[in-house]
Parts: C-alpha cells; structure tokens; sequence
C-alpha cells in the first residue's frame, strides 16, 4: 500500500485517545525503579569529584567492611575482563586520518577526567548502607588542570594519550575552493560569531537500572530505562563484555522521557550487568538528579563563525561556516556524528545557496560526554542560519520574510551541495500560513502599544528543515556508522483476529501504542481496542533500533506497513480458498476480504481463525498461522520542515522577555494523530523556548565544577514561563515511505531557537543592541542593553 | 518507630526509620509506585500527595511528622470500579501528558489547585503549577486539562 491509499484510510488523521494514558494517570506505569526482584542489592558509584585528576591510590578496605556491603568494585577489578563503551560512528579528519577514539573505560582507569566520572561501585544489601561505603572508599587524586571550553582545549594540557591536541577530529564537508571563489565576487557579505549553548536533557524520569543474572541458564537481564534496547543489547555484548545476545535480555519498561540521552550506552549499565554475575544477584541502581546532571550525556555546546555571501538582491551565494564542537571528555555513542552528518550537511537550510563549505573540529574537554539531545545537530544548524539569515534581512534592507521567500527552494527533488536530496516540501506555503496565523500585520500596532507601556516588542522569523527518519543503512555505514539504521516490525493476528505489534522503536511518552496501533486497525479495517502494541524488550521484540531522530513512524511504522502487506498477501490466499476464488481477484477493504464482481466477501476475523484452525485450509500450499516480520531500511531520510514567528516584548528596565505569541507551521506529511503530533511540537517548543531563554549548563572555567548541578541552579521552564502555542501544518507527504510520514518529534527543539533569539533582537535594534546569545535571560539582555548605551 | 497513617482510605501502621521520606514510606513500604521521585530537591512536584487534602511534596517530609494523616496518592483518587476521577479524565482528554512520569503529581497538584481556586483562570493555573515540572508536554494541554477538570468538578 502507498502513501497516498494509506493517508485515505478510516481513523488515519483522527486525534484518537491514547490507549497508554489509563496506567499513567492511575499510577499503574512501571517504570524502572518501579521494579524490584528478588535477591536483589543496591549500587551507588562513587563518582569522581575532579574534573582532571590521577588517581593515586582507591582503599576500599573500611568500606567493603561496613555492614551490608557486598563488593566494592573499581577500575583494577574491571581491566581486562571488558573493553570501554565504543563510539557508535566513526568519522574520519579531512587529511584522512580516522578519529581520535581514546579508551572509555567502564571504571576509571589511572585518570579521571569529568567531575561525576565512574570511579568505582559499591554493592550493598540497602541504598543507605551503600551511600555510607561510598562516603568510606578513600580515593587520593593528584588534581590535575581542567580544560572546560574548546578555546582552552586547543592549548590546554592534553587529556587522552591518543589526542595529544585534544583535538578528536577535524572535518569539513563543500568545496572551499568554490566557496571562496563565490565570496571573491560577492556583492555583500554578512558575518556572524555564535555559541550554541551547552543544555542538560534532563528526562523526568532520572536514568535507572537493574542487572541480574541466573546461574541455571547462565543468562542476564537488564531493566533499563533507555530508548533502544536492542542497541543497548548490541553494544553490551558485541563491544564492551563478549557475551552472546541470546543470553542477554534487555528490557526498557515504562520510561519517563528520554530526549536523546537515554539513547546511549552508559558505563553503570554494563558495570550492573557484569557485577550481578560476579555477585550471583540483582543489582539495582537509581540515579538521583543531582547525579543525573553530572552524568547523563549532555546536549548542544558548539562555537561558530557563519559567513554569508550575497548579491544585490539579497541571493545567497555561498555559506561559509567554522565550528567548534565540545564533545566532552570522552565519547558518547554517537557524539561524533552530532557536530559532522546531522549538523553540517543541514546548512542548506531551505535555501537554494549554490556553495556551501563548513569545517568542524572537535575538542575533548574536562566535562560531562555530550551527545544527540533532542534534535542533535538540526538544531545547531537551524540556530546558525536562521540567526544568520536574518541578520542578512536586516544588512540588505529587506524584511525577514522577504529574504527567505527570495531565497526559498522551489523545486523537488532538490540536491543541497552538503549531500542531502530533500524530496518535497513546500517552503512558500508554511510562510504565508505562518504570518497569517500570527497575525503579522497587527504587528505594527501591537508594537506602539507596547511602547505606550515602556515595553520593546520585535518579532522573529525562523524556517527549519530537518532531516528525520535516519537512514538508508548503505549510507548511514558509508558515512561511518557502526550500526545499521532500519526497523523490525511483527504483526502477530490471533485466532480470534485480534492483533498484537511488536515493534523495534520504544515509546516514552510518544504514544506509540496509541499511532501504531491506530495504522494497524486502519489498515486491517478492526478496531484499535483489538490491537496491541509490544516495545521495548529484547526478549519479545523480534530487532529494533529504537528511537530517536523522529524515526518511529517513518522507519517504525513503514516496517509495520511492510508486515501489514505480507499478511494481506497471505491472508488474501486464505479467503480465496474459503471463497473458492482465485487469488487474483480477491480484493481487501474495511476490515473485509471481497471477491471482484461478486457478493461474496468474508471477514478478517473469519480468515485469521482459519489461519489456526485450518480444517478448510490449503495445507498443500500454505502453513497455518497468520505472523509476519518485516525489516524496513530506509531509501532517504525524511524532511519536515517548516516557518515559526515569535513575538517577544522586552522590558528595558529589567531585561525579562515574555513571549506575547509563538506560531509555528510545520510540515510532517501525513499525519496520523493530530492530538499526539500537536504534542510533540508543543514538548519541543518548550524545549527550544528554554534553550533561547532559560537554559544553560555551566561549569566553573578554572576548576570544571559544575555549577548547575541540580534543578534549584538550571532553570527548567515550568508552565508560567511558556505561552499557548498557535500552530498549523502544511503537508507534503513524504515521497519514499509507505505512510508519507516525516516526523515531528524535534522540530519544535529546532526552529524555536532563533525565532525566539531574532524576536529580542529584533525589539532591541533601536537601542543599539546587535547580537545576544543564549539564553537570553533577564541579566543577559539588561547587560546587553546597557552596553549598547 | 511505628506510624499509623491512612493511605487512600485504609488504614496503615508503617515500621519506619526516623529519616524515613514521606515518598519513600509510600513507594517502598506501602509499595505504591505511582507516586514518582524525579529530583533531590523538592523542584520538580513528582512526588506530590495530598496529605489531609493538602498537595505537598512527599520527598520534602518525613513519615513520622505524619501521624493519623490522611495520606492521598494517584493509586487512591479513581472509583472503586477503576472509572476515572474526573481530572484523571481530563488529562487524558486534554492529552496532558507524554511520558507519564511527572502526571502522578501534576494530578495530585491539579486537584488542590482546584479544591483552593475553583476559579482559578489560565493565568493563574500556569502560576499555580509552577511547582510541577514536566519536560514533555510544554504545559499548554496540562493547563487545558486542569481547566477541564475544574469545570467538571464543579458540575459533580
């Protein structure tokens, strides 16, 4: 089935309440914590309290005394018996060389090198016996200089023997010489320095997880709350302990949001793993926030110049672009590709710029691992151009609609010269739905009023394309991925014609149990109270590659579509034998199988109980049973995209920004449920709103402490901090998948930013201030105005 | 040191140790999880009960200042038959909720919100939930639920 006969199906497009909220609401989700098995300890890590440091000496003697306390565990006790988390994507330098990939050790190994690095871990019978020993294990550090931004990486001390420069890679993607040429012969050029600030993802549900072993079966299970456990599987046993997937279970339950940082390997899952073995136990650990906040892959923290060259009329000619990626003190799983494929070859934007050339270089520095935080390298990119954008509007005279509709890709399919082929969209479009939603020309007269009142008022354009769905697999490895990037999807019809999905993506907080099962009723013509959806176990999930990129429906889905059409097939040849027809001309709608220019026709559920009481059945031709898997590898990645604005008012005396009126129109193709899709965009809107505004992860420069380190120090938006959102969409469903879906998961995250950042600017012009970034809170935007005067 | 509480109308006698967290007596005594632990610094409002009809958060006081209270938790508020209460309702109508995990205690919040300012307006409910973070929703469909739930309280 196509796109276009899938988007016309009954209850495709229909704000179905989700079928998860009923356990939610009522206290009935099990989350990991919410776990508990028998014979089980706990785990507490003794976490490193240097950001560089040598580790002189670790007596855990009083501490393994002390009641309760099982083993404490440190670096010796791991050397040799594991290898370190491995970097899921390689990405070679520019003069050729590979990556600079130092050891990431699951137990500090001689050095540490972040404040909250894992220096050991101690078992006990109950968490507070385990607090008191880790307070006992008595480490001697010999402190070391700290490195916390990329400019003092490049002439600080060196971190990692393997990157004597602290440099991991340097990389580029364009052809400089083109670029250069086009800069040579450039009627204007505009320049830009920006930070994109360091962000914590900080998930409701602080990471937990729980490792056991069974001495009979010689198997493990780990209870984790992470976004793809069958990676997390992959990586465990294949990279870092050696063991055989079929004696691993990895079971991501109930989990409590994600936003990129439940995507990785974590050092305390493997460490919690091999240690129930070695102990013959469950071993329970619960990250507390403060905990979190050292720990977790952080998000973000780039530092760019952006050049864009123009003719008269404002025609971009060429994007020149330098940044600077902080990836932290060691490799996350996929921090390499966040700076490199998901955010260079985005600098198109939706613009027709002929040449563009960007150079990036990453940086090991003495902080927490960064990584892929929701939308990992769109939003960087998005945050770039269109702050870049909008300040050529403002250097070339024009209006920051005006210099976009004059710069808009018109024609599909359209290569960008940074690699990507976008197969439709409709950039206009989203524009001119977006100011008339914001009622873009009261803005004038909303402006006055607000100067009657001493308030500055500006407005903000921002038009995003992302690229979701990740991806063709062939290319994906091409571009140095270690691990294929499609989807698994069963369709397992019971007797009684009832259904249950299983499905590789895992669901925390999207409503997959709610969308899938609505494509799979929809399809099958059934109703969606008959449909199941299973996720997030290695143990009843066939494969998966989980979430994250916005790819469950994309990816997810179009394997489920996949599954969907190779039970149709089969079931079609089962009711042509009921029916005495031939296959042919058995056709399949609502829920009913028909037989071409006759009446007769028969019910799903008639044929999926012949499927398993096959009294009347084509034994000679067909096995019973009514199960099909389908793997799904994409050909393209998707590409939503679309226009937010954003009207601010600015109180000078204060520096607040309140935002009066945020739209945002985007284009996700087709959509299946409005209600979960409005959301998403609404999750990711508060998001990127508290990246421009309020956000910001900061470490001490000198020491590498980390100054916000708990909710009380980093400001997370709470709901008087957001307005009510205006949003539309303007769909061009996707070209190559069976849904025409594109994904709609981070592209608030993704145009928000400069919306918000182009808005202050924007009120503030008249007094002179011409750049801020982020966040711009209260003091920022006070100590901005006020040296402008 | 013994507790008497009663927790969703029953009566419970609890074995806690002096430091015991009201949350941690509920979810690791009483083994109702439903009310969650999301910071270390009474910020983030999961852990909101209603303790006497008053929301409060579980992880900011100890079990034993409780004594005789009537202890409230998410696990407590629908029919006995499983039928929503009328908030629980709303959120779900309202989709004012993703991951699940800060709803417990964004209901519990709502229902005192609502039980101290039945009228409270937009404005005022956004103010009033300021001790509840979810990291999900962006709020707006929380704020449409509690308004929800406020207007069928007052019909009940």
């Amino acid at each position: 089935m196509g796109a276009s006969d899938f988007s016309k199906l009954p209850h495709i497009g229909e704000a179905i309440r989700r079928k998860e909220d009923y356990r939610f609401l009522t206290g009935a989700g099990q989350y990991t914590d919410d776990i508990n098995l028998a014979n089980q300890r706990v785990a507490v890590f003794v976490r490193s309290p240097h950001a560089h440091a040598a580790i002189r000496s670790i007596d855990a003697s009083r501490a393994e005394a002390m009641p309760g306390v099982a083993r404490v565990f440190t670096g010796k006790d791991v050397e040799g018996k594991m290898g370190g988390l491995p970097c899921g994507w390689l990405i070679t330098s520019t003069d050729g060389t590979p990556m600079k990939e130092p050891p990431h050790p699951i137990l500090a190994q001689g050095k540490v090198r972040y404040v909250g690095d894992h220096v050991a871990m101690v078992v006990a019978d109950t968490l507070q016996q385990a607090k008191d020993a880790a307070e006992a294990v008595e480490v001697e550090y010999d402190v070391l200089p700290a490195v916390v931004r990329v400019e003092d990486a490049k002439k600080g001390p060196a971190l990692h023997d393997a990157a004597p420069d602290n440099r991991c890679y340097k990389w580029a993607i364009g052809d400089k010489a083109q670029v250069d040429a086009a800069f040579a012969k450039a009627a204007h050029v505009t320049k830009l320095d920006l930070v994109n600030n360091r962000l914590v993802p900080n998930p409701l549900e602080p990471r937990a997880a729980i490792g056991s072993y069974n001495r009979a079966s010689d198997e493990y299970t780990l209870y984790v709350s992470n976004q793809n456990p069958h990676v997390e599987r992959l990586l465990m046993t294949a990279f870092v302990l050696g063991l055989p997937e079929h004696k691993v279970r990895v079971i991501a339950p109930d989990v409590g949001g994600g936003f990129g940082a439940k995507i990785y390997l974590y050092a305390e899952d493997v460490a919690l793993t091999w240690a129930a073995k070695q102990l013959n136990c469950a071993i329970k650990w619960t990250c507390e926030r403060s905990e979190a906040f050292l720990c977790d892959a952080h998000g973000r923290d780039h530092v760019s110049h952006a050049e864009m060259a123009m003719d008269q009329d404002g025609k971009f000619l060429a994007l020149r672009v330098h940044t600077d990626a902080n990836l932290g003190a060691y490799l996350s799983t996929f921090s390499t590709a966040v700076p490199t494929i998901l955010y260079a070859t985005l600098l198109a934007g939706q613009y027709t710029t002929p040449q563009v050339y960007c150079e990036v270089d990453a940086w090991f520095t003495n902080t927490a691992p960064v990584d892929a935080y929701r939308g990992a390298g769109r939003p960087e990119a998005t945050y770039l151009l269109e702050r870049l954008v909008t300040r050529c509007a403002w250097e070339m005279g024009l209006g920051q609609d005006e210099i976009r509709n004059r710069n808009f890709i018109t024609q599909f399919p359209y290569q960008t010269p940074v690699a990507l082929q976008y197969d439709t969209g409709d950039f206009h479009a989203c524009m001119d739905k977006a100011k008339k939603l914001a009622e873009v020309e009261g803005f004038a007269a909303r402006r006055k009023a607000s100067e009657a009142r001493g308030l500055k008022r500006g407005i903000g354009y921002s038009s995003y394309i992302e690229a979701c769905g990740i991806a063709p697999s062939n290319i994906a490895g091409a571009l140095g991925a270690r691990a294929g990037l499609f989807e698994c999807g069963e369709i397992r019809v019971h007797p009684t014609g009832s259904v249950t999905v299983f499905t590789g993506s895992h669901s925390h907080g999207q409503g997959h149990e709610t969308s899938f099962a609505q494509v799979v009723a929809a399809r099958l013509g059934i109703p969606i109270e008959n449909v199941d959806v299973v996720h997030g176990d290695t143990g009843r999930v066939p494969f998966g590659m989980g979430t994250y990129g916005s790819r469950s429906i994309s990816v997810g889905g179009a394997a489920i579509m996949r599954a969907l059409d190779k039970i149709e097939t089969k079931a079609k040849k089962i009711a042509a034998h009921l029916m005495e027809a031939s296959d042919a001309d058995i056709e399949f709608a609502g829920g009913e199988f028909t037989v071409k220019g006759t009446d007769k026709k028969i019910p799903f559920g008639q044929v999926a109980l012949t499927a398993y009481v096959p009294h009347n059945y084509p034994l000679d031709k067909l096995e019973p049973g009514l199960n099909e898997t389908a793997f799904y590898d994409p050909t393209n990645f998707t590409f939503p995209g679309g226009t937010y604005i954003a009207e601010v008012e600015v109180d000078p005396a204060t520096g607040v920004v309140r935002i009066d009126r945020f739209t945002a129109v985007d284009d996700f193709g087709t959509i299946i449920n409005p209600m979960i899709v409005e959301g998403q965009v609404h999750g990711g809107l508060a998001q990127g709103i508290g990246q421009a505004l309020m956000e910001q992860c900061v470490y001490d420069r000198e020491t590498g402490q980390l100054l916000t380190g708990s909710f009380m120090d980093y400001a997370m938006p709470r709901a008087d901090d957001l307005p009510s959102f205006r949003l539309d969409t303007n769909a061009t469903p996707c070209t190559h998948n069976p849904l025409g879906t594109k994904g709609c998961g981070e592209a608030g995250a993704i145009g928000s930013p400069p919306a918000v950042i182009n808005a202050v600017l924007d009120a503030l012009a008249d007094l002179g201030v011409k750049d801020i970034d982020m966040p711009a809170s209260p003091s920022r935007v006070w100590e901005a105005i006020q040296a402008a005067r | 040191m013994q507790v008497q509480l009663k927790v969703n109308g029953k009566a419970a006698t609890l074995d806690v140790a002096p430091n015991t967290l009201l949350v941690q007596a509920i979810r690791e005594q009483l083994r109702l999880t439903g009310t969650h632990v999301g910071c270390d610094t009474a910020q983030c409002g999961a852990c909101t009960v209603l303790v006497d009809g008053h929301a409060i958060k579980s992880c900011n006081t100890l079990a034993a200042q409780h004594p005789g209270a009537e202890i409230t938790t998410i696990e407590g508020i629908a029919a006995a038959d499983g039928t929503m209460h009328p908030m629980q309702a709303a959120f779900k109508e309202c989709h004012g909720l993703q991951c699940g995990f800060c709803t417990p205690g964004m209901v519990m919040s709502a229902l005192d919100l609502c039980r101290q300012s039945p009228q409270a307006s937009e404005g005022e409910i956004r103010d009033l939930l300021e001790g509840n973070i979810c990291r999900c929703t962006g709020y707006q469909n929380i704020v449409k639920a509690v308004q929800q739930g406020q207007a069928a309280m007052a019909r009940a």
